[in-house]
Order: structure tokens, then C-alpha cells, then sequence
């Protein structure tokens, strides 16, 4: 099958394209053995600085270097207002479809979404049921996935309203390219972001009634494939970074354990599923929640970012109706597409999507992280019937959908520089007001032809540029 | 603070040092077991003694049976299976270090994981191509360093206190059972002030070394070292920076320092350790006899640990 994927750099007829001009011109003046020790440097201070994760499944626990490419993803700052827009419009629209489904539920009594859609879900929580949340926020994080087909059309492949990482990515690549290579960020204008952790502490401050809320950062621990980010975060915006046991709740009110008494606290911005949250609430084995914290939570006596119950929304099930979401809500045509969907719980989109399987990529509806997806087309057909017998038994655990060509992006690989796929997320922060830091994480996949951009997946990221044109 | 955070401080630092002391264990019993044993042995019985002194022993012998040279040393130092190696103990201070990344500086950060990349590597070696007494060498030398990084960049707050409080715990429990064993080793003549058996001082003279405090010694008694005069310099000279005076006074000043009440019962335990050295002379001690002191002591800096534990570092 020929494919004709859209170039970050180039365009069709091979001439670089006018926002990678600049760097095009550098890349073409510095010599390569410079950008090589560069690169080899590039790693010496990440492995240094210990900016890893950990990869699940690995026995040993390794910590890893997410691999870092010195090639910019470079966006043309009108292109990117439009993408700006775009994910603020529908992150609103997402909050909104989260207090009416806790409240009352209007979207599904004008027919828009089917109930059992989402009543059924496992991630709708009844305990969120009729609870008022300050400014109606329930996303106050929000991570929205997008990739560019074959003519460069921008999609949405996924909303994350949960627990959504790669922020530290983000502003570790900055700074690394800041300090490889100055002399790009002088001879163009760069958007800034490293102001992001400021816009964060203040997004949650703001989600708290309290003039001066005290905040912390909630991790599930040192283990954490994230928690570099936790730390990370919790560092920058000058907070405590507290495990589940370093709380407690007394009188519904949370405080954390100190060397000089318990000290209360009034904003959590926990990088913990719900399920581990609270075991008096939720899941009772786990170790990692603070028992009590859902009641006092409810009583509005603290913040939890994101809200309990987020997951309804970004579930893959939930996906195809946020189109129809932002119009309902906002009374707003959508700014960013979605990829077209085939919902396997429907019989006759399951014949298609059964019919059609190698050519489809196919994902569990809540399923993340890359774990649990079919590529049909880089499918072995002994892959394909394995999930074939796996969607027939659990047609609603899946949904199917084209596979996107993805835009490629130069990027150094063994033998020189060569196109490798990406995709874009920026982070949009709801408070006082909804904002995104320009651009967000680049993540390539460096494997050639594949598409899947996790890192735990092989992944790498880019610094993301937005460039005044 | 919070409490994990303070515990994870002081856990950091306390690995650290005992990794330290462990090397200085090491590095003696290795080059006295070079020494002829006068038939006192083939010089495993010194290989064993660090194992003795750390009550791991037992563990050693249920693993590998019998006393083996280089069995006994790759125990002690790389066994990432023992958790009382020097390799173990490196790891837990990193693993407390990485989970307060955010409450020490990028240079101690960075310091204590190349240390423990680096051991890694040395691990993967093996000692005896790294060589015993280099490696020795080199885990001293990453915890000057690593003190030196934290002396020179963090800031004056609870954090530096707990990491030194971890310090200053290990390295008296350190002190108390490195010279108990000596004593034990020197055998009966110790007891005299100043034996002149070469045995007994090449075991003094081992300990002073391993403690850094030869040229202390020779500095204030200008004579060979005798168990009076160690005993006396190791316990109760505050000018001595390993010795048990010194390391009693920095806890109590520190303890004395940290806000809120809940650390009375440490603050106070700890004030009465030291002024019960202020105010005892050697000649008390070795009245009731040095083992018989140590053995009383060396519970009393445990019971300071346990009341910093359930004072700050476990507080509710």
C-alpha cells in the first residue's frame, strides 16, 4: 500500500518549508561531527540528571533514558493559534459534558449520547454524582493527543483528562536545546514555555475557594514510571511531593505528616488513578491512597486535581461523541477533527471493522500507553486473529479506526537523518481561565515506519517549537 | 518538613556514612590480614571480622559455608543479594536521594547516582580486578565528595539537619563497635595502658588509620597507641571528628535546633548523652572495664535513633 505522509519540514516538492527555513539553513552550516557530540552530551546530562522512567513489566525495574532527538518539531505560530483554540474549545466543552453527566445528565436526555454509553462505564463514579466543584472544573489537566494525516489536517486520537504525563518531557527538551545549541534560539522567535509550572501552581491554586490554598503533588511513589515528572513538578512549583502515607484524614479535613505536626491541606494535584485513591472508597488493597480522603472530599474540605470520574470522559468509547459534545455545549462548530471511529459495540460496524482488520488499527476502549493496540497494517496475520478472536468475545471493550498515515518529521537515526513519525501534545490548564503553554511534547516514534510514539514502546520526543512567522 | 522527607534525608545519609564505615572496616581487616599472623590464624579470621562487627556472619556462613578469601570480601563489599554491603547500602542511599530529588541540589543529586552508576560498573568488574584497597579508596572518596556537595550547596535548613542527624547517628554506632572489636582483638594485654606487643599495636594503629585520627593520636600523646589513650581519644575527645563526643555533640546542638515539641524525648536523651561524656574521665571507664562501658553505650545510640524515628521521622 503507498502512503503519502505529510512532512513537518518539507514539502511535497522536497523545498524546505518556510518555518524551518532558519534551522534548515544551521543544520546545513554545522558540521557533523559537532551535532554528534552534541547528541553524545545531550545523553551524558540526561543519564546524569536522571531524567528516566521506569518501564513496566522489566523485572530489574531499569530506569531508562527517554531517547531525545536534537531535530526540532517546528509549528508556524498562525497554524498553531488554530490548534490552540482548538484544544481550549475542547477541553471547555469536556468540563462541561463532565458536570452535566453528574448532575443532570442533559446530554443524554436529548438523545446525544446514549445512557448506557456512560452510566454503564467502569470509569463513571456515582460518588461524583450531584457533588459541586469549584468553577465546575473537573479536568484542571488536560493532555490532548493529535496527529497529521497525509495532507496535514490536524486529529484529535485521544482526549486525556486523567493523569496525563510528559510535561517534565517537555521542558527538559527546552532546556537541553537551550543549552546545546543557543545560537538557534537567538536567530529566531521561539514561544517561551518554561513558564508552564507557574501557569500549573496558579491553575491550581485557583481551583480551591481559599484565598492561599496549601497545594501538594500526590505520587504513588519513587516506583512510578512518572515520577521523575512528579518530583519534577513538585520542585519547580516549590510544593511538597507526598505519598498516600504522608496524609491523613482527621475530622474530614486532610493533613499531611510533618516533623513539626500535622499540616493541613487543601489543593492534592495526585498523579494516582482513582482506584488507588482511597481504600476505604475504592480499590481496599491499595497501598498508595490516604483512607478517608473521598469523604472529605466530598465535603468540599479539599481539591483533588483532576476531579474523581474524570476517565468517563476520555474513555475511547466516549470518544466519538465529543464532536457533537462542543456543539451541543459550546453552540460551536469543532475547531480540531476526530479520526473517524468504528465502534465495535455496534453490530454492524463490527462486521466492517472484522472485515477490514488489516488495514484498521484497532484499540481497548481504556486501554492506554500503547498497551493493548492492534496496527493492523505492521500486523503479523497470526496477531490479527488473536485479536480477532479477542474483539469477537468483547465487542464493547473495542473500537477500530483508519490507520492515519501521521506526519514524519526529520530526525537523526543511525545513518544520518531520516524522516520518523510524530504526533503532538499539548497541555491545556483550566482555572480562573483555560490555557496552553505553546506547542507541548513531541513524541517520534524512531523505529522506522512504526506508529505507535509511547515510550514504552521505543518512543522518543523532540523539542516543540512555535515560531513566529 | 514532612515526615518521609526527613526520614528519606537522614536514611539518605545514614547509608552513605555506613557505606563509608564499612569501608573503612574493610580496609583494615584487608591489610592486616596481609600481615604474618604469628600462628594466629591464616588471616581469614581478620577477613571475617567486618562481618563480625556487622552481625552478618551468620548470613555469610549459610550462604557460602566456609570462610573463603574472596568470597568473604565480594560478600561484603558487591553482594547485591546482602543487604548490609557496601553495594547495598549505596543503593538504599540513592534510592532515598532519588525519592527527595526535589529537596536536595541537582550537585548532590547528581554526585550520589554517579556514585551509584559507578558501582555498578565496579560491581560488574569484580574487586579483584578493581583492586581491594582502590576500592576502598574510591567509596571514601565519593562520600567526601557527596559531603563536600552538601556542605558547599544546600541551604541551611531542616533538610541539612536531618541529613546531618543521619550522619552523626551512624558514625557513633560506627565508632563504639569498631573499637570494641579492636579491644576484643588486641586481647588481654589491652588492658595495661601502654602494651608493647607489635600485635597489639598494629591493631591500635589499624583502627586509628581507619578512622582518619593516626595523626590526631600521635599529635596529642606522641606515643604508640595504647588502649588507654584510644579509648580515651575515640570517645571522649570532642576535637576528634569521629570520635563518640563529637558525634553526641553535633546531635544534641542539631536536635536542639529543629522546631516544635514533639522531639523532646530525643532532644532530651540526646543532651544526656552528652553531658555524660563531657563529664566523664578514662579512668571511669576503664574501672568498669571499656567492654562493659561499650556494652551499655551502644544500646543508648539506638534508643536516640528509635526516639528520632518516632519523634520526627514516623510523627503523627
Amino acid at each position: 500500500m503507498i502512503r503519502t505522509y505529510f512532512d513537518e519540514m518539507y514539502d511535497a516538492g522536497g523545498q524546505v518549508r518556510p518555518h524551518y527555513r532558519e534551522f534548515a539553513r544551521w543544520l546545513a552550516e554545522t558540521p557533523d561531527e559537532l551535532l554528534a557530540q552534541r547528541r553524545r552530551e545531550a545523553d551524558l546530562l540526561f543519564h546524569r540528571a536522571g531524567i528516566t522512567f521506569t518501564l513496566y513489566g522489566d523485572e530489574q525495574g531499569t530506569e531508562r533514558l527517554i531517547p531525545f532527538d536534537t531535530i526540532p518539531r517546528s509549528i508556524p505560530a498562525s497554524e498553531w493559534r488554530i490548534v490552540e483554540r482548538g484544544c481550549i474549545q475542547r477541553v471547555k466543552a469536556l468540563n462541561m459534558f463532565l458536570a452535566d453527566l453528574y448532575h443532570d445528565q442533559r446530554i443524554i436526555k436529548a438523545g446525544i449520547i446514549p445512557a448506557e454509553q456512560v452510566l454503564a462505564n467502569e470509569q463513571y463514579q456515582l460518588a461524583m454524582q450531584g457533588l459541586d466543584l469549584h468553577r465546575d472544573i473537573y479536568s484542571h489537566i488536560s493532555g490532548v493527543d493529535l496527529v497529521r494525516d497525509g495532507d496535514g489536517t490536524y486529529y484529535v486520537l485521544e482526549d486525556n483528562l486523567r493523569t496525563p504525563s510528559g510535561v517534565s518531557y517537555m521542558l527538559e527538551d527546552r532546556k537541553m536545546m537551550m543549552r546545546l545549541f543557543p545560537e538557534l534560539f537567538a536567530a529566531q522567535r521561539i514561544a517561551p514555555i518554561d513558564h508552564y509550572p507557574n501557569l500549573l501552581l496558579d491553575t491550581l491554586k485557583s481551583s480551591s475557594p481559599l484565598d492561599d490554598p496549601s497545594v501538594v503533588v500526590l505520587t504513588p511513589g519513587r516506583f512510578n514510571s512518572a515520577f521523575f515528572e512528579h518530583a519534577f513538578l513538585a520542585r519547580e512549583m516549590g510544593v511538597e511531593l507526598v505519598e498516600g502515607a504522608d496524609l491523613f484524614v482527621r475530622d474530614d479535613r486532610v493533613f499531611m505528616r510533618t516533623t513539626d505536626g500535622p499540616k493541613p491541606v487543601d489543593v492534592i494535584y495526585r498523579r494516582l488513578d482513582d482506584a488507588f485513591l482511597d481504600p476505604l472508597a475504592f480499590n481496599p488493597d491499595s497501598m498508595l491512597g490516604v483512607p478517608g480522603l473521598l469523604s472529605s472530599y466530598r465535603s468540599g474540605n479539599v481539591v483533588l486535581a483532576n476531579a474523581i470520574g474524570t476517565g468517563v470522559a476520555d474513555d475511547k468509547s466516549v470518544y466519538p461523541f465529543v464532536t457533537d459534545m462542543i456543539r451541543f455545549y459550546l453552540d460551536e462548530e469543532p475547531i480540531l477533527k476526530n479520526v473517524p471511529t468504528w465502534q465495535c459495540r455496534k453490530p454492524d460496524e463490527l462486521s466492517h471493522v472484522l472485515a477490514h482488520l488489516p488495514e484498521l488499527v484497532v484499540k481497548e476502549t481504556q486501554g492506554s500507553g500503547g498497551y493493548g493496540m492492534l496496527v493492523g497494517p505492521a500486523a503479523s496475520a497470526a496477531e490479527i486473529e488473536t485479536f480477532r478472536a479477542r474483539i469477537k468475545a468483547k465487542p464493547h471493550a473495542y473500537i477500530a479506526q483508519p490507520t492515519l498515515s501521521l506526519s514524519t518529521c526529520p530526525t537523526f537515526v543511525e545513518n544520518g537523518i531520516a524522516p520518523r513519525h510524530i504526533d503532538l501534545r499539548p497541555f491545556v490548564l483550566s482555572g480562573r481561565e483555560t490555557r496552553v503553554v505553546p506547542g507541548g511534547l513531541t513524541r517520534v516514534a524512531l523505529r522506522e515506519g512504526s506508529l505507535v510514539v509511547n515510550s514504552s514502546q521505543g518512543g522518543g520526543t523532540k523539542d516543540t517549537w512555535v515560531v513566529e512567522d | 518538613m514532612l515526615s518521609r522527607t526527613a526520614s528519606d534525608l537522614y536514611w539518605m545519609s545514614r547509608y552513605l556514612e555506613r557505606a563509608e564505615n564499612l569501608a573503612r572496616m574493610l580496609d583494615v581487616s584487608y591489610s592486616l590480614s596481609l600481615m604474618p599472623q604469628d600462628g594466629r590464624g591464616d588471616g581469614l579470621h581478620e577477613l571475617a571480622m567486618p562481618l563480625l562487627i556487622t552481625g552478618t556472619l551468620d548470613d555469610y556462613l549459610e550462604r557460602h559455608g566456609e570462610l573463603h578469601a574472596e568470597r568473604l570480601l565480594h560478600f561484603f563489599a558487591l553482594d547485591a543479594a546482602n543487604p548490609a554491603s557496601i553495594y547495598s547500602c549505596l543503593g538504599s542511599a540513592r534510592a532515598s536521594a532519588h525519592a527527595v530529588r526535589g529537596r536536595i541540589t541537582a550537585d548532590m543529586w547528581e554526585n550520589i547516582n554517579a556514585t551509584w552508576l559507578e558501582i555498578r560498573g565496579i560491581a560488574e568488574q569484580g574487586l579483584s580486578r578493581y583492586g581491594m584497597s582502590r576500592f576502598c579508596e574510591w567509596v571514601k572518596e565519593r562520600s567526601h565528595l557527596f559531603r563536600g556537595a552538601t556542605y558547599g550547596t544546600i541551604m541551611r535548613n531542616d533538610a541539612f539537619r536531618f541529613i546531618r542527624l543521619g550522619t552523626f547517628i551512624e558514625r557513633a554506632d560506627n565508632t563504639l563497635r569498631l573499637l570494641d572489636a579492636r579491644y576484643e582483638m588486641a586481647g588481654d594485654q589491652a588492658d595495661t595502658v601502654s602494651d608493647g606487643t607489635a600485635h597489639a599495636y598494629y591493631q591500635w594503629s589499624a583502627l586509628l588509620r581507619a578512622l582518619s585520627s593516626f595523626e590526631a593520636y600521635t599529635e596529642i600523646y606522641r606515643d604508640a597507641p595504647g588502649a588507654r589513650h584510644v579509648a580515651e581519644l575515640l570517645l571522649l575527645r570532642a576535637d576528634v571528628p569521629r570520635s563518640l563526643r563529637a558525634c553526641t555533640e553535633e546531635i544534641d546542638q542539631i536536635l536542639a535546633s529543629l522546631p516544635g515539641t514533639n522531639g523532646r524525648p530525643a532532644q532530651r536523651l540526646a543532651a544526656e548523652m552528652d553531658a555524660r561524656l563531657r563529664y566523664t574521665g578514662i579512668n571511669e571507664i576503664l574501672e568498669e572495664g571499656l567492654h562493659a562501658w561499650l556494652t551499655e553505650f551502644i544500646p543508648l545510640v539506638r534508643q536516640l535513633g528509635n526516639a528520632i524515628h518516632s519523634s520526627y521521622l514516623e510523627a503523627v
